[in-house]
């Protein structure tokens, strides 16, 4: 049954990282992510700098390089389509070990590269130090709607429980020899998978019944005050801080 | 004494006209434990739900510990009678064990200190206190099982209604729960059709069949009546010898 891993992106440990609230680590990196994308794509230094700050804290949460380093490779389809824009760009040309490229689609893929890459590499960091429980509360704390994150709540819970379905499913259609191949076999899958909707809907019903039955009246209780402190909001927003102030100076010393 | 349960000539349909009760009685003191019995389809879970006012009767009334089931004290209502459901997947729905055998105690207003102490003696009384923190699809069937009873032992209900609480489990998980069950301190309305289980946990039986009660008495006498299991589509499993019965 259903004794999957619920937090794959998530490192346990006790790291000062690990500690900080939630909330204040969700706000200092979508405040990062928004300094970076404001830098001017000529700063090279600039993103250097990021890329270190970056470095420093994932090894404040003892989060390892290596592993963080594979976790980019989720954002490898998007760069792909970085890769074409010098080809396919227009404008001015310069060759490139022979080959020619657009000046502007050249600049065009490092920004996009250098951007996603930091921006993916903090949201890692967040979720490697972050579990999944936490990150909802987090969310809540920031005012996202109650309603947002509950579903949200539902969904990381049953994703398992579904996709456990899904499997047995799979397994009892090709028990019975189905071996689809072809799309006009595809029948039997979409059966399954009206199937699937039917009983998830009917799984929600029996989910509401049983939580009115524990006193549910349309609200979720808020179990605990994970307010975050003066200092815990301080030390999270100094990366967010520093970041900003990089690209202030970049705008500045643009020539 | 106030009986625990009444239910007093209650009557169903579901809004499609078809009629699951047909005035259903009986009354369980404070302490007993009584073993529902029945077929599929024999209208037990619709039963169970009018406990609760998740379904209100079309005829007849339910009271508990001496408060009648009404819209006005739903919330009452439902602390005092706690549903534990089937499947544990459908009961447990938090990120952790912790915050959902919490849930219950919130919604009736406990906050800190004393929210806590429940969660405690609750998942105690289950043996699952360090499992706490964990999610709960990291659990097994039967942890989860347990689980699913301490959800709702943290609301201190007067009745406890368990329905069909040995299905899918290992017979290590099943005596567990077993152990766990005798030694609760609570009025307990077992829905079954696990004959030997409602026979080792409940001294007395209701039979059910066809939307109506069909019989009432001791566990061990009814299961030894084979004319009377036959005529309500129950089953003792096989090598299962009604004399022994007789002789405890």
């Amino acid at each position: 049954m259903g004794a999957g891993h619920a937090h794959p992106l998530y490192l346990p440990g006790t790291s000062p990282l690990h500690r900080a609230r939630p909330q204040c680590k969700i706000a200092a990196s979508l405040l990062f992510v928004l300094a970076v994308v404001a830098t001017p794509r000529e700063a090279f230094w600039a993103f250097g700098l990021y890329a270190v700050a970056l470095a420093g804290v994932a090894t404040v949460g003892r989060v390892p390089l290596t592993l963080l380093a594979r976790r980019l490779v989720i954002e490898l389809p998007f760069l792909l389509f970085a890769v074409f824009l010098p080809f396919v760009g227009q404008g001015e040309r310069v060759e490139v070990l022979g080959v020619p490229m657009a000046v502007g689609g050249l600049w065009g893929a490092w920004n996009i590269v250098a951007k996603g890459t930091l921006g993916v590499a903090a949201s890692a960091i967040v979720a490697a130090t972050t579990p999944v429980a936490e990150l909802l509360r987090g969310l809540e704390r920031l005012r996202l709607p109650k309603l947002l994150v509950t579903i949200a709540g539902f969904m990381v819970r049953y994703a398992d429980v579904i996709a456990d379905e899904v499997r047995r499913m799979r397994i009892a259609r090709i028990s019975r020899g189905h071996d689809p191949r072809w799309i006009w076999q595809a029948r039997a899958v979409a059966a399954s998978a009206g199937t699937l909707f039917i009983r998830s809907y009917e799984r929600g019903e029996r989910v509401y019944l049983a939580m009115v039955s524990r006193g549910y009246a349309g609200a979720m209780p808020v179990l605990e005050d994970l307010g975050a402190t003066r200092a815990q909001w301080l030390a999270a927003l100094c990366l967010p801080a520093m970041a900003a102030l990089v690209a202030a100076t970049a705008w500045g010393v643009r020539p | 004494m106030t009986p625990a349960l009444e239910v007093e000539g209650v009557a169903f349909a579901y809004p499609d006209g078809h009629q699951a009760l047909f005035g259903v009685s009986f009354a369980i003191q404070r302490g007993e434990r009584v073993a529902l019995l029945g077929p599929n389809g024999a209208g037990k879970t619709t039963l169970v739900l009018q406990c609760n006012g998740v379904l209100m009767p079309g005829a007849g009334r339910v009271v508990v510990t001496g408060l009648p089931v009404a819209t006005e004290h739903l919330k009452e209502i439902r602390r005092r009678v706690g549903i534990v459901f089937q499947d544990p997947d459908d009961q447990l729905f938090m990120p952790t064990v912790a915050e959902d055998v919490a849930f219950g105690p919130a919604n009736l207003g406990l906050r800190g200190a004393e929210l806590e102490t429940r969660v405690k003696a609750a998942l105690a009384a289950v043996g699952m206190e360090e499992h706490a923190g964990r999610p709960p699809h990291h659990l097994s069937f039967g942890q989860r099982r347990r689980v699913a009873v301490a959800t709702v032992l943290a609301m201190e209900p007067d009745i406890l209604i368990l329905d069909e609480p040995s299905s899918n489990l290992d017979p290590a998980s099943r005596r567990e729960l077993a152990e766990i069950v005798t030694g609760l301190d609570v009025t307990i309305l077992m829905v079954t059709h696990d004959l030997p289980y409602a026979l080792q946990l409940c001294p007395r039986a209701l039979v059910m069949n066809g939307g109506a009660i069909t019989a009432d008495g001791t566990t061990a006498e009814l299961l030894a009546d084979a004319e009377l299991l036959a005529a309500n589509r129950l089953e003792l499993p096989f090598g299962f010898d009604p004399a022994a019965l007789r002789a405890r």
